[in-house]
């Protein structure tokens, strides 16, 4: 029997020939990841486990990005990043990217991939759970709570369970109206929010296939949305022409066996599928945009891992072009890459930029912002009563800010138009 | 790790994520200074919509006033407990709050993990759908080797999952612990 590509390389970092889903291995860790949330607690126990004069495992692999609670007048939130600050001064962290600085990157999985710290073939492991993002670049990653990414900081290693895979294929072409967004949250409808817990999700197909790297992102980062250990896409011409345009080379690329098993195997025809929303308050509560129509928004909300690249705004454009919005709406551009590339990229004759400020649209600064809420001062953090429609991958109750609103969960494309008109639209009305 | 834990329950329902376990705007505080980190018991499950907020019949606070402590130290949900965030701040919380044992009938995976490598509480899987069944303040005791919680009043009794290969762990008290005990650190 086969192996999957996620199990392949467990077998890999596990210094093994064989694994099979449900064994427990000790993996070494090529890349840890984490953030000013979760940074100063892992940071806590590492010292306190390890002792004073702690070492770090390998200070090249270890990589900190302030993104969540940025630009905030909350002291506490601030001594975090001064936590963060310290800690890197103090072990002469290469890969601290220092808020205020030059460095500064914003959100940690759109950072990881523009830094070069997505390998094909390696693990990181990040204390953040949408660190399965990274798996669109045919690597295992997986997100941790402090206590071990701490163990990872002071060993390199850490135990995990081999998951079984479910595979989702995708044949077909994406016709213009639909996102990658559209196709995870249609995943989420059909298994739901724990249809893949403990388990790999493999997408393939077609459509997949067409998918510039920023769209397959979408994908892998909702994984944990369903449950899912990781998300994963095996590596293609696509996958290598952006990692050599950021410098990464010298990488191993594993693919599924034929004979590979599944947990099961999910096939879509993407020329079928529709604009889908998710519904107040899971991001499994599906519906098709149609169906929802008409609903009055109060906030349109175009940012964070899942919903803030450049691909997202590209989307948004082609609909904001020429346009006002009817609502607030607010552009939170990823990383602070995506946030000068909203000048330099066009549609037509016009910077995405200048079509977003014309459109009436609020541009805010790189960081995770409004998707977790954040302290009482974040931009775009939704009030009492509002009903916002959200490029971000959760809609839990009070996941961006007060827990008396309601936020639906859509593609660029979808909360774009929806924009233009102050209800919820469906993107194949105005799409020019 | 103590085998036989006796308290009263405090009953959810399906999909307790994280922000309703510790609100996002709360995760500022220290969790290692001891004194603000009694923040994160006073917050713990503040999140939790007031109908759903110790079943059956809801509107049951988990936390009185000032308090940073429960009168509750087992919590009983229902499937997909701890989904969300990886924030380890969840299983914290609880146990700042004064739970040891939560029995739900599946978890999300980083939650269940944090709880057992952090050595925060003991997270069990319930063989039957108990939160449909048990009701928020009655008194159990749970036996966690054995697998048991038995509830009081009528003496009845319900099975609980083997934990399985992460026993070893929850004995030691977490993953440092198991480690040096193992002698891989
Ligand atoms: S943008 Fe949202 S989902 Fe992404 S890392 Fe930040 S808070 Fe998490």
């Amino acid at each position: 029997m086969g192996m999957t590509i996620t199990e392949k390389i467990f077998a890999h970092a596990s210094r093994t020939h064989k694994v099979i889903p449900g064994q427990s291995v000790w993996l070494n860790v090529d890349i840890l990841m984490t953030h000013d949330v979760c940074g100063p607690p892992t940071i806590a126990i590492w010292e306190k486990e390890f002792g004073g004069d702690a070492k770090i495992w390998d200070k090249n692999k270890v990589v900190i990005f302030p993104d969540h609670y940025i630009f905030t007048a909350n002291p506490h939130a601030n001594r975090n990043v001064e936590l963060l600050r310290q800690f890197a001064a103090k072990h002469e962290l290469p890969n601290y990217y220092d808020v205020g600085t030059e460095r500064y990157k914003g959100v940690c999985h759109l950072a990881l991939a523009e830094e070069g710290f997505n390998v094909p073939g390696t693990v990181l492991f990040g204390t953040d759970s949408h660190t399965c993002t990274s798996g669109a670049f045919g690597m295992f990653a997986t997100g941790v709570g402090n206590t071990d990414a701490a163990f990872i900081l002071g060993t390199g290693k850490i135990w995990e369970k081999v998951p079984e895979s479910m595979r989702f294929i995708f044949n077909g072409d994406m016709p213009e109206y639909l996102t990658a967004k559209d196709l995870i949250l249609r995943i989420l409808g059909d298994i739901t929010t724990d249809g893949a817990t403990y388990r790999a999700m493999e997408f393939s197909g077609s459509a997949i296939n067409q998918m510039n790297m920023l769209e397959r992102m979408t994908l892998t980062n909702m994984a944990i949305e369903a449950g899912g250990m990781n998300g994963i896409i095996a590596v293609d011409d696509i996958t290598r022409e952006y990692l050599s345009s950021v410098g990464v080379s010298g990488y191993q690329e594993f693919t599924s066996d034929s004979d590979a098993e599944y947990f099961a195997t999910y096939t879509y025809n993407a020329n079928e599928l529709v604009p889908v929303v998710a519904k107040p308050h899971s991001p499994d509560n599906l519906a098709a945009v149609r169906d929802v129509e008409g609903t009055k928004l109060t906030k349109c909300y175009i940012g964070s891992c899942t919903g803030g690249k450049l691909s997202d705004f590209h989307y948004a454009a082609k609909i904001l072009y020429g346009r006002k919005t009817a609502v607030t709406t607010f552009i939170v551009p990823a990383s602070t890459t995506v946030a000068r590339q909203l000048k330099t990229e066009k549609y037509k004759d016009a910077s995405l930029y200048d079509i977003f400020t014309e459109a009436g649209a609020y541009i805010a600064e790189s960081s995770c912002a409004a998707c977790l809420g954040g302290p009482a001062d974040t931009t775009g953090r939704s009030i009492d009563g509002d009903t916002v429609i959200s490029t971000t991958n959760r809609n839990f109750p009070g996941r961006m800010g007060s827990k008396q609103s309601s936020v639906y969960l859509a593609s660029p494309l979808t909360v774009a138009a929806s924009a233009v008109t102050g209800v919820i639209t469906d993107p194949r009305d105005l799409l020019q | 790790m103590d085998n036989l834990i006796t308290g009263k329950i405090y009953v959810l329902g399906n999909n307790i994520d994280t922000d309703q376990i510790i609100p996002a705007e709360h995760l500022v505080y220290s969790t290692s200074d001891p004194e603000e980190a009694k923040k994160y018991g006073h917050f713990a499950l503040s999140s939790v919509p007031p109908e759903e907020a110790g079943l059956p019949h809801g509107n049951l606070p988990f936390i009185h006033g000032d308090n940073y402590q429960s009168e509750y130290s087992i919590i009983i949900g229902g499937s997909n407990f701890g989904c969300g965030s990886s924030r380890e701040h969840a299983p914290f919380a609880l146990q700042v709050a004064g739970v040891k044992v939560v029995v739900a009938e599946s978890y999300a995976r980083i939650f269940y993990r944090n709880s057992v490598d952090g050595g925060f509480l003991v997270p069990m899987e319930s063989a039957e759908r108990l939160c449909d069944i048990l009701q928020t303040g009655e008194s159990v005791t749970i036996d966690i080797t054995n697998g048991t919680i038995t509830r009081h009043y009528d003496n009845r009794v319900f099975t609980l999952k083997n934990l399985g290969s992460v026993f070893a762990i929850v004995q030691s008290g977490g993953l440092f612990q198991y480690a040096r005990q193992n002698q891989l650190l």
